[in-house]
């Protein structure tokens, strides 16, 4: 379902960063914080998709509460008073990062998607220079069944853009979540090679909305596999049109 | 009493290295081994990665000589897409390589066994380096610094880094040349010429010095394998392989190089993680054959370009038949980086360089590629075969250093049988042995498909393994 467009009958007042703010009934403190031109990280939020709220990297602290909360889908309240870039915080998102680093493969040398990577830019911007956790080097496989495009495991961090592109826009739903916890893959309809799939009408949509090397183009070398975003800032029109 | 002198590790190498000496009851050297010890397993796990990323894998088994793996895998990628790729590639290709050439063996040659040439094999260890060198001969260690940035800048200028450049790829390489990067390398060329030819004059002017290594370092009949070119001249990227016998006489010509398990089987032996290549028509361990920039000269009939063939000429005059001794790697060397220079020139010098069409797009086609090219320390084979969605499902890479592992075993012992005393353990006689390993230039990073330097650690231990006497260098 679309999120409804309220009219403005209310104006809420709020704090983020010690700047004064006003928001809208409705809106989240990601969207607040965008409106104020104030960054917060993330990896799994686009704007025009659900909002899914899985890498934790948008978390922030809100005074009173003893919980950090994740910015993409907290509803601001009048009186909020908001930090999103407080030394405790820095450390969870490093921590967050060096976890994704440390569950899968993340070989960035030998990586096409090396140097356009939203993982590794975000590793840079935060500073992660150590990964302090044992790597697990999961045996993982590579889908490469697909005639086009190519499902690399080891590079994935269950961000679920592309099952949310996949059902939400293009509307083909091939993409889901199988299997549980550290277990848990991106899967093709009932779990099945890619290339098999009944359902996949090879949009590539998924592939330029994954923020790593786990959905990429056949046929890259490293470092070549540039993706195509432009169609980005369209997907909320696309969703209500 | 039998004694076993261990030098673990070797130093001034690529990669990490153990040598025993066994001693007989007089303290004379009765046997030797070179133990490479360390073990990656890249063939494994490249095992379910896509084709396409081979070549920058494979790569990462060496800083020094990264290139010279793109080339050999990007040449097997070639094989599996089944595709001839676009001239212009191929003469970009030949320029990376080169360039790679000629940084490889200046940093051979200067950074590593200069200072036993300069400084004396009996020198103090603590100085006998390249910043000993630079204390000594300012001016012979800056031409090797220049002559080596020379190379590494042309592969960054090419490939956008020096270690590690990803351009290379199946197909081609992923970007063509502009006219201003032409004139850039062209530009450096002159410069990195003088050097080159000031070296080997002063090479051959010092040569007389070292009679005694020249006739001991490795210095034995054996056989010789390389490309050469379709007239028979010196290649490094393309062309067939070719094996002479002691005598320079050729027993195997014009072999497409994708048949090389027709003519080369593989050893292992339980002392190292490196295998053994040989010449299969004479079997193990007499098909002995050497690689690199001794066996390229003595196999190639010419060289291809002005001064390195009047090089060559006088280079072939030092011995009748094949040039034997190991020591002359050394010179072969600086003779390749002259023939790299001067084909670099003619390379950028051609108009065709600049042609913007420079990669083939295909799928894997084959179910199997063989690619093969010279690198710097000879013959480099990558062998792959893929799954018919393009994933490897099995690797094989037969490495340069590989194939001198029986011509480095037998010069060890050579070398310690002449200069080793074993009831005078002195640090001079040890770094003779390890000297001689120097001169093959060995990669054992690749070969055992390790890194850094470590202090050499020499023990002199009895039958019960007590340390009877110890040499320690930081």
């Amino acid at each position: 379902m679309a999120r409804q467009k309220l009219p403005p009958t209310q104006t809420l007042t709020m704090k983020i960063d010690d700047v004064d703010v006003t928001a809208k009934p409705g809106q989240t403190i990601q969207d607040v914080a965008r409106d104020h031109d104030i960054e917060i990280p993330g990896l799994c939020y686009i704007d025009g998709l659900t909002i899914w709220g899985a890498c934790r990297l948008c978390l922030v602290e809100v005074e009173g509460m003893r919980k950090l909360l994740a910015a993409c889908s907290t509803e601001v309240a009048e009186g909020m008073i908001v930090h999103t870039d407080t030394e405790r915080l820095r450390r969870y998102r490093k921590m967050v990062i060096e976890m994704l680093f440390a569950e899968r493969n993340h070989v960035c040398s030998v990586c096409v998607s090396n140097g356009h990577c939203d993982l590794q830019a975000m590793a840079v911007q935060l500073g992660v220079d150590h990964v302090h956790l044992p790597y697990m080097n999961p045996d993982v496989k590579v889908d490469s069944s697909h005639d086009r495009f190519r499902l690399d495991h080891n590079r994935c961090i269950l961000c679920t853009r592309c099952v949310r592109v996949c059902g939400e826009i293009e509307g083909a739903a091939t993409k889901g979540v199988g299997g549980r916890g550290i277990n848990a893959r991106i899967i093709n309809d009932l779990n099945m090679p890619w290339g098999d799939s009944q359902t996949c009408t090879s949009c590539g949509k998924c592939v330029h909305i994954c923020p790593t090397g786990a959905l990429v183009e056949k046929g890259t070398a490293a470092a070549e596999m540039k993706k195509h975003r432009s169609f980005l800032p369209y997907l909320t029109v696309m969703r209500e049109s | 009493m039998t004694k076993t002198i261990t030098i673990d590790p070797v130093t001034r190498i690529e990669g990490h290295a153990r040598i025993t000496l066994q001693l007989d009851k007089k303290g004379q050297v009765d046997d030797a081994q070179f133990h490479v010890t360390q073990f990656r397993g890249f063939e494994k796990f490249c095992e379910g990665r896509p084709f396409t990323e081979m070549p920058a894998i494979t790569a990462r088994t060496c800083g020094i000589c990264p290139v010279s793996h793109l080339m050999a895998s990007s040449k097997a990628c070639d094989d599996l897409m089944a595709v001839d790729i676009p001239p212009t590639a191929d003469m970009l290709r030949r320029l990376m390589n080169l360039a790679q050439l000629t940084q490889s063996h200046a940093l051979s040659f200067f950074h590593l066994s200069s200072p036993d040439m300069l400084l004396g094999w009996d020198s103090d260890p603590a100085q006998r380096h390249i910043f000993g060198v630079a204390a000594k001969h300012p001016e012979l260690a800056v031409d090797g610094v220049k002559l080596r940035k020379i190379g590494q800048t042309i592969i960054e200028i090419l490939g956008g880094k020096k270690v590690h450049p990803a351009w290379m790829v199946g197909g081609g390489v992923n970007a063509p040349l502009t006219e201003e990067t032409r004139q850039k390398m062209l530009d450096m060329l002159p410069e990195a010429l003088d050097i080159a030819r000031r070296t080997i004059k002063w090479y051959k002017q010092t040569l007389g010095q070292f009679g005694e290594e020249v006739r001991t370092f490795a210095n034995f009949p054996s056989m010789f394998m390389g490309l050469v070119d379709k007239s028979g001249g010196l290649e490094h990227y393309d062309g067939y392989l070719r094996v002479t016998d002691e005598n320079g006489k050729t027993v195997e010509d014009m072999i497409d190089p994708k048949r090389f398990h027709e003519v080369l089987g593989e050893a292992v032996e339980k002392f190292s993680y490196m295998k053994f290549p040989y010449y299969k028509a004479r079997g193990y361990p007499d098909g002995m054959y050497r690689v690199g920039p001794l066996a390229r000269l003595n196999i190639s009939d010419h060289a291809g370009t002005p001064i390195a063939d009047q090089e060559l000429a006088e280079f072939k005059d030092l011995h009748r038949g094949a040039v034997l001794s190991s020591f002359q790697y050394h010179y072969a060397r600086l003779i390749e980086i002259i023939f790299a220079i001067e084909r670099m020139k003619q390379l950028l010098e051609d108009p065709m360089i600049l042609d913007p069409h420079v990669r083939a797009r295909a799928r894997g086609n084959r179910n199997e590629g063989i690619g093969v090219a010279e690198a710097p320390r000879g013959t480099l084979i990558h062998h792959y075969k893929i799954n018919d969605d393009g994933q490897i499902t099995w690797a094989n890479l037969i490495i340069a250093t590989g194939h001198n592992n029986l011509a480095m075993n037998r010069g060890v012992k050579q070398v310690a049988q002449h200069f080793v005393d074993g009831t005078k353990l002195q640090e001079g006689m040890l770094n003779r042995v390890e000297a001689v390993i120097r001169c093959f230039d060995p990669c054992l990073s690749c070969a055992t498909h390790a890194m850094g330097q470590m202090p050499l650690h020499v023990q002199l231990v009895d039958p019960t393994g007590n340390v009877v006497d110890e040499v320690l260098r930081d």
